[in-house]
């Protein structure tokens, strides 16, 4: 019943999670639309896609679908370069080198949030284990909520997580605050959600998802632009970008109702707060290494703080910016009445979404990938 | 006269219970005092608290506790389930250990009461009692708490029944008796904005409310599943949620706090309710026998109406919030801190600004523990029970599909616990040969028990 196949190249999803984004890179066209299966020609070797210089194609944009439900999410390319990140809170500013990487042009919205939350653990986890990892088990052997010891076994032999992905628990309470759901952004989910989330992408398109780095989100912000930030300090001029305390009507709106940056991006000043990847330090800036510091994030392994970036329909204009910095606060837990508290929500923070990035340069092995996988911590604040 | 009243005045609490312990002729330790009796505990004696019910709520039901108060320990736990009990005593080690207190968790194995009749012995150890069991189980845990004089953190809803109802107003009204303390997890209650909210319409900002929407609507909850092996017995009781006789249906266990606040805010309880619920999108054998939605129009006796609805459907219009409308004007509010009123014109005439206030969750314990240490008495036993009442009404309505008075509701002989439960009695409510669960047909149902007896109590 259990088969396993434990050479990567084996697997024909993998392979195409190693090859499609050098494909892509040799496209001339401006659209390509991945349409979540390969594409249909052959790519030559890996040699050669290699040298695609990835200047080439600084207007790429391609359409991720998520198949089986008609959900799609546009990407749009950051060619990486150097930029002055900052100024942070003390006015310093670093050089940070950022590779290129495609960024989605709008927030998730909860039409696609709750495809993942509607899942079924067991086919999830058939998914995962089999693309990800080559192990074919049958969908009696992983049941929910446990898993049979002969499956365990196998996953264990292979240096499986059992818990590799897990989905959100249904939150106690209405977790939108009235704002609606339908084309509006999902928020009030945790760090340890939103980046499961993308894991979840991945498996469903089998292109490697995670959250933006806090130097990728800031210069894609920034629209790739090298030079010291200047917020938009013209409340006219920024009620043409932002959704923001003084003109959201106390709500979060449907993400592309303002005017895109230069990168074509929409509301990455306001509207919803946004999860990066990295714990949140204060001092940024000073815990950088190297000038220029080359693609930094920070691996979280502390439950908190962990980075937001952007302000949200809740927050003043001067959040509307992007070098607007927060990190996660027990706070926004609060009013979970549980121990430990709940690992998918947070039950006071309608104001933080997710936006989702796919690095140009995808891990070349799932071993790979795991290095930008985090573990759950439970929470006992 | 007057000097002597003001220095009266000036003695503390704790002077006059020293003094009257010493004239009744020494050795008479307040220490020795039941908490109940002497409804007083000095700064430094130790408040010892036992945990009924040890999921998730109970556990962070006393992680609370242990917050309000530094002289709170936990000292005994008791659960149907070992799992439960031991996942709560770990979730409370950890909360500990990050502040260096483990020995606020001093719960050796034989103060671990795993079983249906765990509650009495784990009550006996306590000054403080948590009853966090699913609500069937409240009435009887609420009455022995009260016989052996705890003070009392109880969630709601306090019971799943009339019959519950009227047995936890009996044990309130000797509770009030013996000056316990009891809060009721009304949590809406101890939370600013409602009360700064109430504050403005009892200052007749929009005149009388004479009529409101209180809503309850979201995607559901939890399902837990049959393993094998599982008694029929144990199966309920771990997937609680979906067994009235354990829960009391949605509109009961979570939509009771916003049918709550239009009791609260009208200041009356209903004389009567009609409305229509059913089963639509969550009607598998695994979810028992509640409805996922319903509609009531609450009747108060004042001639406001209530439209009241809950939901439990995905993918549906979500909000969990209470609006009234008044002669000058309306109000709109929710748990995240929102309180605006408007009159008729649109004007904004109160808008609540309630970033930074506090969790009331933790506020009900704070507020439980400051009350006994200074010797007060917070009774929320009557509201507690009769908006228990109101929501059982609105059930009443939706699985009847009848129009039920509120007099009819509290009367009914609908009993639908059993007493002092064992492993060996027989579940209340059994599946048919194909798993599934009884469930109520409007214009079918009897919810009154109208064979027997109807006007007791």
């Amino acid at each position: 019943m259990i088969k396993k196949a434990c050479n990567v190249w084996d697997n024909p999803n993998l392979f195409w999670i190693l090859v499609l984004p050098f494909f892509i890179l040799s496209c001339k066209s401006s659209e390509v639309n991945t349409n979540n299966t390969p594409v249909q020609s052959e790519p030559t070797s890996q040699n050669e896609t290699n040298n695609v210089a990835v200047t080439d194609i600084q207007t790429e944009e391609y359409t991720a679908e998520i198949p089986g439900s008609g959900e799609e999410i546009e990407m749009v390319l950051v060619p990486g370069g150097n930029y002055e990140m900052g100024p942070f809170e003390n006015g310093e500013i670093h050089e940070v080198k950022v590779d290129s990487f495609w960024i989605a042009k709008h927030e998730i919205t909860w039409d696609e949030y709750n495809l993942f939350r509607n899942e079924v653990l067991e086919d999830i986890r058939t998914q995962v284990y089999k693309e990800l990892y080559g192990v074919d088990l049958e969908g009696d052997a992983i049941s929910s909520p446990t898993l049979s010891e002969e499956a365990l076994d196998l996953l264990r032999d292979n240096d499986i997580p059992a818990d590799i992905i897990s989905l959100p628990s249904p939150p106690y309470s209405d977790m939108t605050a009235g704002m609606g759901t339908d084309g509006f952004p999902a928020v009030s989910m945790t760090h340890y959600a939103a980046f499961m989330f993308t894991k979840w992408l991945t498996v469903k398109t089998g292109n490697f998802y995670r959250l933006p780095t806090e130097a990728e989100w800031e210069y894609a912000c920034r629209a790739a632009n090298p030079n010291v930030y200047e917020p938009i300090s013209n409340q006219s001029e920024l009620n043409r970008f932002a959704w923001y305390r003084d003109n959201s009507e106390r709500k979060y709106h449907q993400p592309g109702s303002k005017e895109p940056n230069a990168l074509g991006l929409y509301d990455m000043l306001g509207n919803v707060a946004e999860w990066t990847f990295d714990q949140y330090y204060e001092d940024y800036g000073a815990q950088l290494e190297h000038n220029p510091a080359d693609n930094p994030f920070f691996k979280p392994d502390q439950l908190y703080p962990r980075s937001v970036r952007g302000g949200s329909w809740m927050d003043p204009a001067e959040s509307a910016s992007c070098v607007q910095r927060r990190g996660s606060n027990p706070n926004w837990k609060m009013r979970d009445p549980q121990l430990p508290k709940s690992l998918w929500w947070h039950t006071n923070a309608p104001f933080v979404g997710i936006r989702v990035v796919r690095p140009v340069n995808e891990p070349n092995s799932v071993d790979e990938m795991e290095e930008y996988w985090i573990d759950a911590i439970q929470d006992y604040n | 006269m007057e000097n002597k009243n003001q220095l009266n005045s000036k003695l503390t609490r704790r002077d006059f219970m020293k003094k009257t312990s010493l004239a009744a002729g020494g050795g008479f330790l307040l220490s020795s005092l039941p908490i109940g009796s002497s409804a007083y505990a000095a700064a430094n004696d130790t408040l010892n608290v036992a945990v009924i019910g040890c999921g998730g709520r109970g556990t962070g039901a006393a992680n609370q506790a242990l917050t309000a108060d530094n002289g709170v320990k936990i000292v005994a736990l008791a659960d149907l389930f070992r799992d439960r009990l031991d996942e709560c005593y770990t979730a409370l080690s950890e909360r500990l250990k990050a502040s260096n207190e483990t020995d606020r968790l001093a719960v050796p194995e034989e103060h671990k009461f795993v079983g249906f009749d765990g509650y009495k012995h784990a009550i006996e150890l306590a000054d403080v009692v948590i009853l966090a069991t699913p609500p069937g189980f409240r009435p009887e845990h609420f009455e022995e708490a009260v016989r052996q004089g705890k003070h009392i953190f109880m969630e709601k809803p306090v019971a799943t029944d009339a019959h519950g109802v009227r047995r936890v107003l009996q044990a309130g009204r000797e509770a009030k008796r013996k000056k316990l303390n009891v809060v009721v997890g009304l949590q809406r209650h101890y939370q600013n904005n409602y009360n700064e909210a109430l504050q403005h319409i009892r200052d007749n900002a929009i005149g009388k409310i004479t009529a409101g929407q209180v809503y309850w609507n979201g995607a559901g909850v939890w399902v837990r599943e049959r393993q094998p092996g599982m008694s029929e017995l144990e199966y309920q009781n771990r997937n609680w949620y979906y067994f009235n006789w354990l829960c009391g249906d949605h509109i009961l266990e979570q939509h009771i706090h916003n049918i709550d606040v239009a009791n609260w805010f009208i200041g009356e309880y209903p004389v009567s309710a009609q409305g229509m619920g059913g089963r639509e999108v969550r009607n598998g054998k695994d979810h028992g026998q509640i409805f996922d939605h319903h509609f009531v129009e609450f009747t108060y006796p004042g001639g406001a109406v209530i439209a009241s609805q809950c939901r439990h459907q995905p993918n549906t219009f979500s909000r969990v919030a209470e609006h009234f409308q008044g002669a000058f004007g309306t109000i709109e509010l929710d748990s995240n801190n929102k309180a605006v009123i408007k009159d008729w014109d649109g004007v904004v005439l109160y808008d609540h600004e309630g970033m930074n206030d506090p969790n009331p969750y933790q506020v009900e314990h704070d507020k439980l523990f400051a009350s006994i240490r200074n010797g007060e008495v917070i009774d929320d036993t009557e509201y507690g029970a009769k908006s228990t009442m109101t929501a059982i009404l609105g059930r009443m309505a939706t699985y009847s599909g009848q129009m039920i008075t509120w007099d009819q509701a509290i009367n009914a002989n609908d009993k639908m616990v059993p007493d002092n439960m064992t492993w060996d009695t027989p579940p209340p409510v059994m599946p048919d040969e194909n798993g599934n669960y009884p469930v109520p047909t409007p214009g079918v149902t009897d919810v009154l028990g109208t064979e027997s007896t109807a006007s007791k109590g």
